[in-house]
């Protein structure tokens, strides 16, 4: 009698954290872990013909097993776009953060003049849907039309090509940092703002002039924010999709498997194979969880050292 | 241990309800006893809800709803995702060369039965699109794209050359030009329309697919074809025609602005130029492609599409019945000449077709041309991955552009990429 009445007692007072927790275990069932699912299944299965396949019954979904991961992984242009995006990454991650620390640094300074302006104009692009920025940016890089060409040309510089192999990267790479670095220096200005004024002050009486007190105390302390961003903006650029997808129609340069993310497309959308495209599109989950885990394992020490 | 338990629990119970939910969307429905039957159309054509309105109105019985779509390599994309959930629409549009691949998804049907009165209204050649060479009928060609030389009447004079009547009389036109002004091209190559190399090929009597008894062929890098890349590819490399990608604000320019004197391309031509070069309204003309050998008279296809019935259609025969209306009886085809502007594929729509576009208007004869082009035009079959061969040919001819690499080599792996593809999805090959 007694273990029931403990058993019931144990269930009402288990029940309610469980009803609270419903909402988002249904919806994160429904929307990630479901389509999680679903695309593992898929990414084990294929489809099979027989003869010309063109009669009833020809077609049929068989189980593949690991041969659509096998393939993707021995795929070289799978592994040339990561190369791409490398570099791609590393060029964004570098410019993007490094423009938005100055823009933030420069905003929070006491002498800084349209303050107000500055930041919004520096924030508005990154309020421009990256289609239209990529495709805004890619009718400037077309010489006939463009200021662009007309400036360089105005300075002697004739038919340069911003949409060949030797360019198209630095192209990419400006698109997003146009519009990337707004969101981040917003970030990163913020948290300034919520630095207190009496560190700064007890800086100057030690003898810090305006640059030491950005470079040893305020950088310093945006280091949890520093690698909020980091993180972000690797997880972005690893899956990098729009720019290159929206250049392709207007450049010869770019392939259609020139990130990883298009080469699941083009399996998915062009070939119809969305087998393959599952298993490939799994796998760059795995690669992209890596190095962010690894960034923050790295960082953990000195970003978040006073938390443990 | 019990957050666990529960967890899993919850999600057996979704999954459960998810799976149930998938299986009662695809069982079977009893066919309407009572009202009219409802017929849903995907289509890109525009206004082809006003030509369905008249229908609607002579055939209260039949009732069809046009669902506008986006046109391209998505259109068949979508369509083969709701033919595979179950809920594809009763008619959908299908470019030609994507037809095998509907069929072979098993999401359209054989419609043989319910269309064999019209057979006589089309040529062999667009038939055997929608046959594709077997004995069954997958759909009702609707438009055709037979391929025709554009080229500007005024700078012609200009710079002094004659329409080329044969591929090499335009390849020296090409220099000429070249020789005579720096910023301007005779024409252009491009590495983004596989469908306009496949027609050009087809012109030279390309065969990129073939049915063998049960077997395919594909023969993408055939003679004809490698003919047809060599050429173009000694043009690009020496500089002789433009290779920058059309369809961009640039290309529009260059062909509004004088600096691209000739486009080789199809039939509804005449609604791009309009659009995308207004300025050279009244200059243009039309001429037959150049030949391969002086005194042949042959042309290729470049898009065009045929309407289909789905595997999933609860009413094929009404479906087809609408079909048949759609694309041979004279209303219609007047319809969709005047409403949907294009040009259509019945032999008799084509006799519709009188007065010159308007921006033609420098040329009355302009249908009278096309039709005696369109006579010309030979097609090939298609094979099931189109789709894979016209990326293959992007990728592989963007590459050859910009390393100025072989044409032929590009070919082969456009060749390579299809087979594999054909190969790794079971279906048997030739040879």
């Amino acid at each position: 009698m007694s273990t029931a009445q403990k058993g019931a007692r144990a269930h009402r007072a288990g029940a309610t954290p469980y009803l609270y927790l419903a909402p988002a275990v249904v919806l994160f069932t429904l929307f990630v872990a479901a389509p999680i699912g679903y695309t593992a299944y898929l990414s084990m299965r294929r489809v099979k013909f027989s003869g010309l396949g063109l009669g009833k019954n020809s077609r049929t979904e068989i189980f593949a097993g690991l041969d659509n991961y096998r393939a993707a992984v021995a795929d070289g242009e799978f592994w040339a776009g990561w190369l791409r995006v490398l570099g791609y990454a590393g060029l964004v991650l570098t410019l993007m953060l490094g423009l938005a620390l100055v823009f933030a640094l420069l905003l929070d300074s006491a002498r800084v003049r349209l303050a107000r302006f500055s930041r919004i104009a520096i924030f508005l692009p990154y309020a421009v849907p990256g289609v239209v920025a990529t495709l805004l940016w890619g009718f400037l890089y077309l010489p006939s039309l463009s200021p662009i060409h007309a400036t360089l040309r105005a300075f002697g510089v004739e038919n340069v090509d911003l949409l060949d192999p030797s360019t198209v990267l630095f192209s990419m790479v400006n698109v997003a940092i146009w519009g990337g670095t707004g969101f981040n220096m917003l970030v990163l200005y913020t948290q300034l703002r919520a630095i207190p004024r009496d560190y700064y002050e007890a800086a100057r009486i030690d003898g810090a002039g305006e640059l030491a007190i950005a470079l040893r105390v305020k950088v310093p302390m945006l280091a949890p924010a520093l690698v909020l961003t980091t993180v972000f903006s690797i997880i972005a650029t690893i899956q990098v999709f729009t720019e290159p997808m929206t250049l392709r129609p207007i450049s010869n340069a770019v392939s259609s498997t020139w990130s990883p993310l298009m080469k699941v497309y083009t399996d998915a959308f062009i070939n119809g194979d969305l087998y393959s495209a599952a298993a490939t599109s799994l796998v760059i989950a795995v690669i992209s969880v890596v190095p962010s885990l690894l960034f923050m394992r790295l960082v953990r020490r000195q970003a978040f050292g006073e938390e443990r | 241990m019990r957050t666990k338990r529960l967890s899993a629990a919850l999600s057996v119970l979704l999954a459960g309800a998810l799976v149930a939910g998938c299986s009662s969307g695809a069982e079977e429905q009893t066919p309407q006893e009572t009202g009219p039957v409802e017929l849903t159309f995907w289509t890109w054509a525009p206004n082809m809800d006003k030509i369905a309105a008249v229908w609607n109105e002579a055939h209260p019985d039949i009732k069809v709803t046009v669902s506008k779509q986006a046109g391209g390599d998505e259109a068949a994309a979508k369509f083969l995702t709701a033919a595979k959930a179950g809920n594809a629409p009763d008619l959908v549009q299908a470019e030609y060369q994507m037809l095998p691949s509907f069929v072979a998804a098993e999401a359209v049907a054989d419609i043989k039965a319910d269309v064999e009165g019209v057979r006589g209204e089309f040529s062999d050649g667009i038939w055997s699109l929608v046959t594709l060479g077997t004995d069954a009928v997958y759909g009702l060609p609707q438009d055709s794209g037979p391929m025709m030389l554009y080229y500007r009447q005024d700078l012609f004079a200009k710079y002094g050359i004659a329409v080329p009547k044969t591929w090499d009389e335009y390849a020296a036109a090409a220099r000429t030009v070249r020789a005579k002004d720096k910023s301007v091209y005779l024409g252009g190559f491009s590495t983004k329309d596989p469908g306009w190399f496949a027609g050009l090929s087809q012109q030279a009597g390309g065969q990129w697919w073939a049915i063998t008894g049960e077997a395919w062929k594909v023969g993408i890098n055939d003679e004809a074809t490698k003919k047809v890349a060599d050429f173009w590819g000694g043009l690009a490399k020496e500089g002789a025609v433009d290779t920058q990608a059309p369809w961009t604000p640039e290309w529009n320019a260059a062909l509004n602005g004088g600096k691209l004197l000739t486009w080789a391309s199809a039939v509804w031509g005449p609604g791009v130029l309009s659009s995308n070069a207004p300025d050279g309204k009244g200059k243009w003309a039309i001429a037959p492609l150049p030949q391969w050998s002086a005194g042949e008279s042959y042309s290729g296809f470049w898009g065009g599409s045929s309407i289909a019935v789905s595997a999933g259609s609860k009413h094929r025969k009404a479906a087809a019945q609408f079909l048949s209306w759609l694309n041979t009886d004279a209303k219609a085809v007047d319809l969709l000449i005047k409403e949907a502007a294009i040009y259509p594929a019945a032999k008799s729509g084509q006799k519709l077709l009188t007065t010159a576009p308007e921006y033609f208007a420098n040329q009355p004869d302009f249908w009278q041309q096309a039709t005696t082009i369109a006579g010309t035009a030979r097609g090939f079959t298609f094979g099931p991955n189109v789709n894979v061969a016209y990326g293959a040919y992007k990728d592989a001819f963007d590459k050859a552009v910009q390393q100025k690499s072989s044409f032929a080599d590009a070919l082969t792996s456009v060749q390579d990429a299809t087979v594999a593809d054909m190969k790794k999805s079971g279906f048997t090959l030739a040879g």
